[in-house]
C-alpha cells in the first residue's frame, strides 16, 4: 500500500493538545461523562455533547451517505450540529470518535465524518480516533497505559451504576430516589477524577462497595414488574438519541429495563484477536498480551459481581466468560466479530437464562452484521427457549416512534400474557 | 355490554356486544385522516344502542387506536394481541391468522407456540399498497378484484415494496400487457410479500384464518393465498365479520377492564379531538399573500410562444413522450412555437391515448401542415415508435436537456420530477454531466402525491392548493414514500389536516430528490441556473417546496410537464428530415393492437416475453433481455466478461465419486468455486453445487429468510441450501470467512459481514439442515500455511487422508484459484485489445463476484453487449494499479477491486464505469460515492445501477443511454 500525500489526515498535535477544544459525541450518559472527566485529568479539553435535537438528525442526513448506519448519521451530524451551532471556535477545536476496526461498517464511521467535514469546508479541524487498536496515532493524544486503564475504571463505574439504578428505579418508594442517588454519585466521582489519586485499584472498590450499598438502601416495592432486556447494536442499544429514548418508553409502560453492560463489549472486541489467532492462526506473543489485558478487565468485572453479591441481594453482572459459554453449536461461532457479532447472540441468550424473557433486539436500519447475530438467531432462540419472546426494532430517520412502539406493545402483551399464564 | 372500538391506519371500526354476547351494532368506516372526528360520529350512531347514562366495558385498539387511548384515557390493548383474543373464541381450531390491514400485515401462528408477526417499518404487500397498485391501473378495488378472477398468467413483481412492484407494474402497463393478469399479479406480489416477509421461517399450513379488509373483500386475493400456500377451501377460512375481528377482540379484552360511562366516553374522546399533541411541523410555505403573488408572477415569466393551429402552414415537427403515468405530446412550427400540445394520464394504455390525439392532431392540422419529422421518448418509445412508425428515439435525459437548454442557454442542472422517475442532472461545457436518477428506492415523486390525493378524496390540483396555504405542513422525513406512509399515519393521528399533509408531501417529495437521489450537500453545488420540470413541478407546492428548501429561485417553465416531448420535438427538428415516416391518417383510422404472452426459450433466462402486434402486422415484443427474440439465437460476438467468468463456473472440471459435497452456488462461493472443487477433486470428493440462481430457486428458500432488509445475493442462498437439501446431498459445505484473500490493493481484506457469517444464519434458520452435515466451520484462506493446518484437521477423519494428501490439495486449491483469477484478467486485456483493435467503447462493470448470476444482474451484461460495448469486470483489471491511501477505510477485498478498477478506468478515455449495486448492500453506501470522487476527480462520469429482485431492465436502460448520449456529446 502506498500512501498517497493528498488524502493523508489532519494530525492532532502536541500543540493543539494545550489548546483545543475535543469534542466528543454521546452514547451512554453516564459512562460517557465520566470518561470525558477523565481525559480531563489528562489535560486533553474534551467537550461531552449531550445535545439532542432534530438539527442533528438534518445534519446527518445533509452529510452522510442516507444508506450508512444510522448511528454513523446521528454521531457525524451531532458533531457537526455543535461546529455549526455549539460556539465552538472551529479553528481551535477537535473531535473524537472511536473506531473499532473490523469488518463492520463502523470502522468507517470517522471517514465519513472527515469526509464530511471536508464537504462543509471544515477539512482542517483534527479528528482524533479513540481505539485501542493501534489504528491511527497523533502525537498530541496518547492512549497512555495509565489513562486506558482510568478509561476503564470509568466504564466499570458506568455498568455498576446503570446496573443497579434499572434494578432500583421501578421499585422505588420515593419517587425520584435512585435518580437522585445516580446524580450523588456522579457529582462525588467527577470529584474525584480531577485527581488522580483517587484512581486506584483499591479506591475503585470501596467506591464500588459504598454504591452498592448506596442504592441496596433505597427503599422498594416488594412487587414483581415485567422485565425487559435491550440489546442490540451497540450504538442505538444505549443511546436515547437513537433508540428514540426506548428505556423511558419500556419505564413507563411499567418494565424493569435490563441492558447489559458495556464492559463485556470492550471485553470482546479485544477477545476477537484472540479468537482471530485461535481460528485462523498467528502470533502467540500478540495473544498472551491481549489476554493479559483481558484477564485485568475480567478481573474487575469478577470483582464487580463479589461485591453486589455481598453488599446486595441484586441480580449481579454476568460474567463475560459466561456468556462466552452460552453459544453453542447452535448460533454463530466465536469467529463471528464483526459488530456485535456473537456477543449479541449471547447477551440475548443470557437474558433468557437469567429469566428476562422479553427482548427488544435494537438496530440501525440495514445493520449488516445484526442480519445475522441478532435478526437471524432469534428464530433459533425461540426454538430452545420457547417462552422467550423477542421483538427486533428498526432505527433510521424515517421510522417512525408510533410504529416502533406498536411492535414493542406486542411484544409487552404477549410478555403479560406468558407472565400471567405462569 | 361491551364495545370494541378498532381505529386502524385508514378505517375505524367499531363492534358492540349486549350482555348476552350478541353483535349489536357494527360499523366501518373510512377516516381520511380524521381520526376523532370519525370515531365520534361512529359512536353517536352507536349511541342509540345504549341506554341514557349506561356504564359499559370499552377498549380501543389499532394503529391509531394508540393515539386515542392516550387522549382519553380508555384501555388500550394492541391489536395482533386482540385478535388472537377474538380468534380464540370464535375459530379455536385456527392453526395461523393471516391479517392485512391498511398499512399493516400481519401473521399469528397459534399452534405449536404462539408467535405474532408484524410488517416493521415496511408497509409494502397492504391494503395501502393494493390500492395504490389500483390507482395506477384506474380501476376500482371492486374491479382490481374482478380482473384478477380471470387471470392467465403472473407476472413477477417484486413483492418487497409498492415503489418497487410499481416500477414493475408501470413497465408491463405501458408496453401493453393485459390488466388481468396485471390485477392477479399484484395480488401475488402480496402474498409473496406476507410470505418472505413475515414469515420467516415458520410454514404457513393447517387451518388458515383470512381477517382485514383486503382479504375480507377480494377473492382474487384469497385465491392466490390459497394456491401459493396450497390450501385446500376446507382449511382457509374466512370468517363472518372477518373485518371487524379486532374490534370483536377488543371487546372481549375490555371484559376485564374497569366499566366506563358512554356518555362521558363520547365527551372524552370529543376532548380529545381538541388537545391532541401533534408532530413536528414546518414553516408555512407562504408566509403572507404578498409572497404567494410574487411567487406567482415570477413563473409566469417563463412561457412558450403558443401559435393557432389553424393559421400556420408548413412543416412542423412532432414530438411524443411516453411516460411512466402519463403521456405528453407537443407539436411544434420552424420557430419552435407550439402548436398542438397534450397532457394527460395515460391510463395504462399509452397507444390507445396517442392514437386518439393522432386523430384529433390529423384532424386539426388538414392539409396545410406536414409532419416532417417525429420523435419519441419515455418509458414507452420503442413500443410507440413500432406503433405509429416515429422517426426518432431519444432517451429521456436528453430531451430534457434540449428543451431546458431552449429556456435558458447557461442552464447548469435540470430536475426533472414526473409521476415515479426523478431524473436530475448536472449540465457542463453543454453536455450532460452527472446523471441522477431514482433507483427502485425514495421514488417519492408525482404519483404518489396523486395517489394519497386521491385516497384522501382530493384531486390533486385541489389538494396541492390546500398544501400552499397549509399553516403548518408536516415533517414527514426524507425517505421512501413506504415510511413516509407511516408517518402520515402518525401525523393523522394527531388530527392533521389535509393542507398540512399535502404541503408535508410536497416537502418529503423534494427533500427525497435532493437528499436522497441527488445528494446534494449544499445549494451551491446544483449552481444559479436551475431549471425545474415535469409534471410535478406543475404542483406549485412541490415548486414553492423546492425553493424553500435549496434557499434560491428556480427556473419553471410554463411548460414544465411537456418538456420531454418539447425535448424530442426539437431533436426532431434538428435531424433535417425531409419527410417523416410517422403513420398515415388513413392507417391510423384502420390502427389494430393485440398483445400476446409468451415465454422464450432461446436461451436460460427464459423471459416472459409480450408480443404486440399492430395491424400492418408489425410487431413489438418486450420483456426481452436481448436481441434474440429478434434475431434468433445468433449472439453477436462482442467480448463480455461476465459471461467468460459464468462460463468457466459452469465449466469447472468436478470428478465423480460416490463421496459427494454440497456448495450452495452463491456470494463468495461464486469465486471460490475453482479453489473448493480443485481442493475437493484431490480428496477424491465429488462437489455437487447448485448452479446459477433462478426465481425458482429464490421461491423455493424465501419462507426461511429471517431479515427481509439483507440483500437478494443473501436471500438467494435460502433457496440454494433448500435445493441441496431436496438433491438428497448429506454433505454440505459453506464455510464461514471473516477474511478474503490479501490481494494487497487496501488497508485490509475482509468480507462484508454477510458474506462472512451467512453460512450461520442459514444454519440457524433452515430447520432441514439439522438432519444433515451442515460443515460452516470459519477457514482463512489469506495465511495459506495456517489454512493447511486446519484443512487437514478439518477433513482428515471425515475422508480418512493423510497430511500429506491435504497439502497436495491445497496447493491445487491455491492453483486452480489463481487461474481462475489470471484467466479472468487475461480475458480482461483481450477484451481491451479488442475494443482498441475494433474501435470500440469499454463499460467496466464493478460488482461482486456473485453479480454474475443472470438471477442477480437480470441479464444487464446482454444489454450492454445489445449495445455494441466491450464489457469488462472490476476484477480484470483491479491488479493493474498498486492501491493508495483513500478516504475511506479501504477494507473489503471485493470493494478494494471496485476502487482500483475505477482508478484504471478513470485514466482511461475509451472505458466507461459502471457500478452494479445491490439493494441492501450496506457497504455500498461507503463505496458508491468514494468511486463517484474517484471518478469525477479525473473528470468522469459515474454510472450506478441498482439492482434487486426486480427483472426489470428500464432503469438501467435510460443510465446506460443517458451515459452514451453524454460520452458522445
Amino acid at each position: 500500500m502506498k500512501k498517497n500525500k493528498d488524502n493523508d489526515r489532519v494530525i492532532f498535535t502536541k500543540q493543539m493538545k494545550k489548546d483545543y477544544t475535543i469534542l466528543m459525541p454521546t452514547m451512554l450518559p453516564i459512562h460517557m461523562r465520566l470518561l470525558e472527566k477523565t481525559f480531563k485529568l489528562h489535560g486533553y479539553k474534551v467537550v461531552l455533547l449531550e445535545t439532542n435535537n432534530q438539527n442533528i438528525v438534518d445534519e446527518g442526513l445533509k452529510n452522510v451517505h442516507n444508506d450508512t448506519c444510522y448511528p454513523a448519521l446521528l454521531v457525524i451530524g451531532q458533531l457537526l450540529d455543535a461546529l455549526h451551532n455549539g460556539g465552538y471556535d472551529i479553528n481551535k477545536t477537535a473531535l473524537i470518535i472511536t473506531q473499532t476496526g473490523g469488518g463492520c461498517r463502523a470502522s468507517n464511521y470517522i471517514h465519513l465524518l472527515r469526509k464530511a467535514l471536508k464537504q462543509g469546508g471544515m477539512g482542517h479541524i483534527p479528528v482524533i480516533s479513540l481505539n485501542i487498536s493501534g489504528l491511527e496515532k497523533n502525537p498530541g493524544f496518547k492512549l497512555t497505559l495509565a489513562l486506558t486503564v482510568q478509561l476503564i475504571y470509568a466504564v466499570i463505574y458506568g455498568d455498576l451504576l446503570t446496573w443497579l439504578a434499572n434494578q432500583t428505579r421501578p421499585y422505588e418508594i420515593n419517587s425520584g430516589e435512585t435518580d437522585r442517588l445516580v446524580v450523588k454519585w456522579e457529582d462525588r466521582l467527577s470529584e474525584e477524577y480531577k485527581k488522580a489519586v483517587n484512581l486506584r485499584l483499591a479506591k475503585i472498590k470501596s467506591n464500588m462497595v459504598e454504591i452498592t450499598k448506596d442504592f441496596a438502601t433505597i427503599q422498594k416495592r416488594n412487587e414483581k414488574k415485567i422485565r425487559v432486556g435491550v440489546v442490540g447494536e451497540i450504538y442505538i442499544k444505549y443511546a436515547p438519541l437513537g433508540n428514540n429514548n426506548l428505556e423511558k418508553f419500556l419505564a413507563d409502560e411499567g418494565c424493569e429495563v435490563v441492558v447489559p453492560g458495556l464492559l463485556d463489549f470492550l471485553i470482546f472486541k479485544a477477545d476477537n484477536r484472540v479468537d482471530d489467532v485461535n481460528i485462523y492462526g498467528g502470533s502467540k506473543i500478540k495473544k498472551y498480551l491481549i489476554n493479559k489485558f483481558i484477564d485485568f478487565m475480567l478481573y474487575l468485572q469478577r470483582t464487580m459481581k463479589k461485591i453486589i453479591e455481598e453488599n446486595s441481594s441484586y441480580v449481579p453482572v454476568t460474567q463475560y466468560r459466561e456468556l462466552r459459554g452460552l453459544i453453542t453449536n447452535d448460533y454463530v461461532g466465536y469467529g463471528n466479530k464483526m459488530g456485535e457479532g456473537w456477543l449479541l447472540t449471547a447477551e440475548m441468550l443470557d437474558l433468557c437464562h437469567m429469566g428476562v424473557n422479553n427482548i427488544v433486539c435494537t438496530q440501525p436500519f440495514g445493520c449488516l452484521p445484526n442480519h445475522i447475530a441478532g435478526k437471524g438467531m432469534i428464530r433459533k432462540i425461540k426454538e430452545n427457549y420457547p417462552s422467550s419472546n423477542i421483538v427486533a426494532i428498526d432505527y433510521d430517520p424515517g421510522a417512525t416512534k408510533v410504529n416502533q412502539e406498536n411492535r414493542i406493545k406486542l411484544m409487552l402483551a404477549n410478555a403479560k400474557e406468558i407472565s400471567s399464564a405462569q | 355490554m361491551k364495545l370494541g372500538i378498532d381505529i386502524g391506519s385508514t378505517t375505524v371500526k367499531t363492534v358492540l356486544f349486549d350482555k348476552d354476547n350478541n353483535i349489536i351494532f357494527k360499523d366501518y368506516k373510512r377516516h381520511f385522516s380524521d381520526v376523532f372526528q370519525t370515531t365520534v360520529e361512529m359512536l353517536e350512531r352507536l349511541s342509540q344502542y345504549v341506554n341514557k347514562g349506561e356504564a359499559l366495558h370499552a377498549a380501543l385498539t389499532g394503529s391509531a387506536g394508540l393515539g386515542v387511548s392516550k387522549v382519553c384515557g380508555l384501555p388500550f390493548v394492541q391489536e395482533v394481541f386482540a385478535t388472537q383474543i377474538a380468534i380464540k373464541e370464535h375459530i379455536p381450531d385456527a392453526d395461523v391468522v393471516i391479517e392485512l390491514g391498511g398499512e399493516d400485515a400481519k401473521i399469528i401462528f397459534l399452534t405449536s407456540g404462539i408467535e405474532y408477526r408484524m410488517n416493521g417499518s415496511c408497509a409494502g404487500g397492504t391494503g395501502a399498497f393494493i390500492d395504490q397498485m389500483a390507482t395506477l391501473l384506474n380501476v376500482s378495488l371492486d374491479e382490481l378484484n374482478e380482473l384478477s378472477l380471470n387471470q392467465e398468467k403472473i407476472y413477477t413483481i417484486a413483492s418487497r415494496c409498492g415503489v418497487f412492484a410499481k416500477s414493475d407494474i408501470q413497465p408491463l402497463l405501458n408496453q401493453g400487457a393485459d390488466k388481468k393478469n396485471i390485477a392477479a399479479s399484484i395480488h401475488q406480489a402480496v402474498v409473496d410479500q406476507t410470505i418472505a416477509g413475515l414469515a420467516q421461517g415458520r410454514d404457513i399450513m393447517g387451518k388458515v384464518v383470512f381477517l382485514g379488509g383486503p382479504l375480507t373483500f377480494s377473492q382474487g386475493l384469497r385465491d392466490r393465498f390459497k394456491s401459493s400456500l396450497k390450501l385446500s377451501d376446507e382449511m382457509a377460512v374466512l370468517p363472518d365479520n372477518s373485518q371487524y375481528f379486532v374490534g370483536i377482540g377488543a371487546a372481549m379484552y375490555s371484559k376485564g377492564e374497569k366499566k366506563v360511562n358512554f356518555d362521558e366516553l363520547l365527551s372524552l374522546i370529543k376532548k380529545g379531538s381538541k388537545n391532541a399533541v401533534t408532530s413536528k411541523k414546518l414553516e408555512p410555505l407562504f408566509k403572507n399573500t404578498d409572497e404567494y403573488e410574487e411567487f406567482t408572477k415570477r413563473h409566469s415569466q417563463n412561457d412558450v410562444p403558443r401559435k393557432d393551429i389553424t393559421l400556420y402552414k408548413g412543416d412542423a415537427y412532432l414530438g411524443i413522450d411516453a411516460g411512466s403515468t402519463t403521456t405528453k405530446m407537443v407539436l411544434i412550427d420552424k420557430d419552435c412555437n407550439i402548436l398542438f400540445e397534450y397532457y394527460g394520464a395515460n391510463l395504462g394504455n399509452p397507444i390507445k391515448i396517442i392514437r386518439e390525439q393522432l386523430k384529433l392532431l390529423y384532424n386539426k392540422m388538414g392539409d396545410e401542415i406536414k409532419i416532417i419529422s417525429s420523435g419519441v421518448v419515455g418509458y414507452g418509445e420503442d413500443l410507440i415508435k413500432t406503433a405509429f412508425g416515429i422517426d426518432h428515439g431519444l432517451v429521456e435525459t436528453v430531451a430534457h436537456y434540449k428543451a431546458a437548454h431552449h429556456f435558458n442557454n447557461d442552464v447548469n442542472f435540470i430536475m426533472d420530477i414526473g409521476g415515479q422517475d426523478i431524473k436530475c442532472f448536472h449540465i457542463k461545457n453543454h453536455a450532460i454531466d452527472n446523471i441522477f436518477l431514482n433507483e427502485a428506492c425514495s421514488s417519492g415523486c408525482g404519483s404518489f402525491i396523486q395517489t394519497y390525493a386521491k385516497a384522501l378524496g382530493y384531486e390533486v390540483e385541489e389538494f396541492a392548493r390546500l398544501g400552499l396555504f397549509a399553516e403548518t405542513p408536516i415533517d414527514l422525513g426524507s425517505r421512501c414514500t413506504v415510511f413516509m406512509n407511516s408517518s402520515i399515519k402518525q401525523a393523522q393521528k394527531e388530527g392533521a389536516s389535509v393542507g398540512d399533509i399535502a404541503a408535508g408531501l410536497s416537502f418529503s417529495v423534494v427533500k427525497n430528490a435532493l437528499y436522497k437521489v441527488v445528494r446534494v450537500h449544499s445549494s451551491d453545488e446544483l449552481g444559479d441556473n436551475i431549471v425545474v420540470q415535469g409534471g410535478t413541478f406543475l404542483n406549485d407546492a412541490v415548486l414553492r417546496s423546492f425553493e424553500k428548501e435549496l434557499g434560491k429561485n428556480v427556473v419553471r417553465p410554463s411548460i414544465a410537464g411537456l418538456m420531454g416531448a418539447f425535448g424530442v420535438a426539437l431533436h426532431a427538428k434538428e435531424q433535417q428530415n425531409k419527410s417523416s415516416g410517422i403513420i398515415s391518417p388513413e392507417m391510423l383510422e384502420n390502427f389494430t393492437h393485440k398483445s400476446t404472452n409468451t415465454v422464450c426459450n432461446l436461451c436460460t433466462n427464459h423471459c416472459n416475453l409480450t408480443i404486440n402486434t399492430f395491424a400492418d402486422g408489425k410487431k413489438y415484443i418486450f420483456g426481452n433481455r436481448c436481441e434474440r427474440p429478434y434475431k434468433g439465437k445468433e449472439k453477436k460476438d462482442i467480448p463480455n466478461v461476465y459471461k467468460d467468468k459464468l462460463d468457466y463456473i459452469k465449466n469447472l472440471e468436478i470428478i465423480k465419486s460416490d463421496k459427494k459435497i454440497g456448495m450452495p452456488l452463491g456470494l463468495n462461493i461464486y469465486e471460490l468455486l475453482p479453489f473448493w472443487t480443485a481442493f475437493f477433486n484431490e480428496l477424491g470428493v465429488e462437489v455437487v453445487h447448485t448452479g446459477v440462481s433462478t426465481r425458482e430457486i429464490y421461491t423455493k428458500g424465501q419462507h426461511t429468510i429471517p431479515s427481509d432488509t439483507v440483500c437478494y445475493p443473501a436471500k438467494l442462498m435460502h433457496g440454494h441450501i433448500e435445493l441441496l437439501l431436496d438433491m438428497g446431498i448429506n454433505d454440505i459445505f459453506y464455510p464461514c470467512m471473516s477474511y478474503n484473500f490479501n490481494e494487497d490493493i487496501g488497508d485490509n481484506h475482509y468480507n462484508c459481514p454477510v458474506v462472512a457469517y451467512y453460512p450461520e444464519l442459514l444454519k440457524a434458520n433452515i430447520k432441514r439442515l439439522n438432519s444433515v452435515n451442515y460443515m460452516n466451520e470459519y477457514f482463512g484462506l489469506h495465511r495459506k500455511k495456517d489454512f493447511m493446518n486446519k484443512a487437514y484437521e478439518f477433513f482428515k477423519d471425515k475422508y480418512e487422508v493423510s497430511k500429506k494428501q491435504v497439502k497436495t490439495a491445497v496447493i491445487k486449491a491455491y492453483e486452480a484459484h489463481h487461474k481462475f483469477r489470471s484467466y479472468i484478467r487475461e480475458q480482461g486485456s483481450k477484451a481491451i485489445e479488442f475494443a482498441k483493435e475494433n474501435d470500440k467503447k469499454i463499460i467496466v462493470m464493478a460488482g461482486r463476484p456473485y453479480h454474475i448470476d443472470p438471477e442477480i444482474n437480470h441479464g444487464i451484461d446482454d444489454l450492454i453487449s445489445s449495445f455494441d460495448l466491450v464489457l469488462i469486470s472490476e476484477d480484470s483489471i483491479s491488479h493493474l494499479l498498486p492501491g493508495i491511501k483513500l478516504n475511506v477505510l479501504n477494507q473489503w477485498t471485493y470493494q478494494s477491486r471496485m476502487y482500483n478498477a475505477a482508478r484504471y478506468a478513470a485514466r482511461h478515455k475509451n472505458m466507461e464505469f459502471v457500478q452494479l449495486v445491490s439493494f441492501g448492500c450496506g457497504t455500498d453506501a461507503i463505496t458508491t460515492d468514494e468511486i463517484r470522487e474517484i471518478l469525477e476527480s479525473h473528470g468522469r462520469l459515474y454510472t450506478q445501477i441498482k439492482i434487486d429482485e426486480i427483472s426489470n431492465l428500464g432503469a438501467a436502460r435510460i443510465r446506460l443511454r443517458s451515459l452514451l448520449a453524454a460520452t458522445r456529446q
